[in-house]
């Protein structure tokens, strides 16, 4: 019988203006970053920042909920691998993140549409093409 | 100090199996930085879910790649049966599990005869490649395909893997056990092999953790990490520990997954042995989702995330998949750093990259 | 450290056959119950269009009235979901791979003539029965008006689901 640890994932919501602090309390707790993703749900992004303990097996989420016109920093300095997926945010959703230590300047994907999974207005050329 | 100049290398490349790109700043034949850029083969699967209703994404999402297909699709359906709220029976955990083992098998002894061809030895590259064809074998005789099996459902499994058939599977990893120790010799003894992988590439514990590394990656740097622990599937009644090595050069990537067979070998033993003899498959799941749930399943490349959104509707809000290689990527920029140009092609390939799985 | 580790075993594959069968002129073996490809039992077929809803890759498409059945082998990535999903379980998945081919396509499957009249023929006496029925429905729809409301309204919703079903196989 092998031991099974699965502590309960978290899931923290959080404001903007704390993203950074509590990345940094996180990190300093000796979380690795897991993943990064953002969610185009009711008009609004929700970005979940999610980071892993690979001693305790801990999971937590950072859920950010922003309008689509909000700036949200980037992690990338306290977190060098977030580089990619907030390349790919900013990318795929259109979510505005400043200062980003490498900026991909929306050519991460190699895709014609900008924003596809975003705002549909953006989307909306996409879709027609499919649709043809 | 000589003169910086930038390589580009890839996305078409003879040593490499997978569409990554990479600029390379070299001081002569050193590296001093390198700069990935993937993006040639973005399918857009993941924009797919307002398309397509959650029982549909099973077969959308099974196709995100070709090696761990099983285990993306187990995934994915283990992620929608926490939202649902549903246990599913026993038998179809152990399948699953048989089924996740086998893939891992395949997708190691894959790798191995890449590796084996990356670095010029033809002649092992040829006979991993055999050994894993019974391993393929297995597959297609157990679920129809040979790397798409299409037999994951929410709720459970659709197709049982009856007693004689278990016992072919038995027959044959012994048959593969003894083939792959002929190998694992030569890989991790052979005098020239060595001194291709020994030392190259090396990431430190700390490096490692800091560039979110996951997987055999990042257990070859010494981190004790494996999401079976987590006890999905069948592995809560498994006994094994993660494989660990602490060099984390090339050749402790290597060891890791070779040993990372032999483990399988043993947990498909276990789970054939422990299997529940049981006519339910599946639990029926009714409605529609409502939820999100953060789902981690260790792949053969590493740990795969799989995020479901869902709210009441037949069509997910949001389905996200972080492939293993996409939190591997930030690592092996790191370890590219101060090696030299010809080994490149080598060390891309240590991090087992699937490019396709990474883009989605 | 050693040298030469694996030139033993190099020397016994030089002298053992070949692994690998030489396929076109030795016919390939799959094993029983592989995914290949999907054959229908077209006679068997009522055209409700579950698979044509449950294909994820919309390869195929059903004409009730004409009787036929067309898929797309190219588009087709034989998951099997539409031989679950068949309520008559008309649908097979058969071994052997779909070939290559010089221009996509789509195979259309007919009825046999017989089944054809055998469908006509019961789908007139179902009108026919619709028919009878609505018209005993109208009259007790009439009848309960004046006594209740609600079964006017019950059927008012029955409506538009019954339209919604007819017109979603046409997409």
């Amino acid at each position: 019988m092998a031991e099974v640890i699965h502590p309960e994932e978290q899931l923290l919501e959080i404001d903007v203006d704390q993203l950074l602090t509590k990345a940094m309390e996180l990190k300093k707790a000796g979380f690795r970053l897991s993943q990064a993703c953002a969610a185009y749900v009711n008009e609004k992004f929700e970005l979940s920042y999610s980071f892993a303990d690979d001693k305790t097996y801990q999971y937590t989420t950072l859920r950010v909920v922003i309008d689509t016109d909000t700036e949200v920093p980037s992690i990338t300095d306290i977190v060098p691998p977030a580089v990619f997926y907030e390349n790919e945010m900013k990318e795929l959703f259109g979510v505005k993140i400043k200062m980003i230590n490498l900026d991909y300047e929306n050519r991460f994907y190699r895709i014609e549409t900008e924003t596809p999974f975003g705002p549909k207005e953006a989307a909306a050329s996409e879709e027609k093409k499919e649709e043809a | 100090m000589g003169k910086r100049s930038v390589i580009p290398f890839g996305p078409q490349h003879p040593v490499l199996p997978e569409p990554i790109h990479i600029d390379l700043v070299i001081e002569d034949e050193k590296i001093v930085e390198a700069i990935p850029s993937v993006g040639f083969i973005h399918r857009g699967l993941e924009s797919l879910v307002d398309r397509r209703d959650y029982n549909q994404m099973t077969y959308v999402v099974e196709r995100t790649c070709g090696i761990c297909s099983f285990q993306h699709g187990m995934g994915y359906c283990e992620a929608m049966e926490h939202v649902f709220g549903a246990e599913i029976p026993n038998r179809a955990k152990y399948l699953r599990t048989i089924w996740a083992e086998l893939g891992r098998m395949h997708s190691h002894l894959l790798w191995l005869g890449l590796l084996a061809d990356g670095f010029g030895y033809e002649n092992l590259f040829y006979q991993c490649w055999r050994v894993r064809e019974k391993v393929l074998d297995l597959q297609e005789m157990t679920s129809g395909g040979r790397l798409i099996f299409s037999v994951n459902k929410v709720g459970g499994v659709i197709k049982d893997i009856d007693k004689e058939k278990l016992d072919i599977i038995l027959s044959t990893i012994t048959e593969v056990e003894a083939e792959l120790k002929v190998i694992k010799d030569t890989f991790l003894l052979d005098y020239s092999v060595q001194s291709r992988l020994q030392g190259v590439g090396i990431v430190t514990k700390e490096q490692a953790h800091d560039l979110g590394a996951c997987g055999p990656f990042a257990r070859a740097s010494g981190i004790k990490t494996d999401m079976r622990k987590l006890g999905y599937g069948a592995y809560p009644d498994l006994d094994f520990e993660p494989i660990v090595s602490a060099t984390g050069d090339s050749y402790a990537r290597c060891y890791c997954r070779i040993m990372e067979i032999f483990q399988s070998i043993d947990l498909l033993r276990q789970a054939i042995a422990k299997i529940p003899d049981e006519n339910e498959l599946f639990t029926p799941v009714k409605g529609n989702p409502e939820g999100e749930y953060f789902m981690r399943v260790e792949q053969p490349r590493g740990e795969a995330v799989y995020y479901v959104k869902a709210s009441g509707k037949p069509y997910l809000d949001r389905f996200r998949v972080r492939t293993p290689t996409f939190a591997n990527l930030p690592g092996l920029c790191e370890m590219l750093k101060d090696t030299q140009l010809s080994d490149v092609g080598l060390l891309v390939l240590t991090i087992d990259p699937c490019i396709s799985c990474t883009e989605r | 450290m050693s040298v030469l580790k694996y030139a033993p075993e190099a020397l016994k594959n030089l002298f053992k056959p070949p692994v690998t069968t030489k396929y076109p002129f030795e016919p390939a073996v799959y094993p029983e119950g592989a995914r290949g490809h999907i054959e229908i039992d077209i006679d068997d077929c009522i055209g409700c269009g579950m698979c044509v809803r449950s294909c994820p890759c919309g390869t195929l498409s059903v004409d009730k009235m004409a009787g036929t059945w067309s898929i797309d082998r190219f588009d087709c990535i034989a998951c099997g979901y539409c031989v679950e999903k068949c309520p008559k379980k008309c649908l097979h998945m058969i071994q052997g791979y779909q070939t290559p081919g010089t221009k996509e396509g789509s195979v259309t499957y007919t009825k046999s003539p017989e089944q054809l009249e055998k469908d006509r023929i019961a789908r007139e006496e179902q009108a026919k029965k619709a028919a009878a029925a609505k018209a005993a429905a109208a009259a007790k729809a009439a009848e309960a008006k004046a006594a209740a409301q609600p079964t006017g309204l019950e059927q008012a919703a029955a409506k538009p689901a019954g339209s919604e079903q007819a017109a979603k196989p046409a997409e």
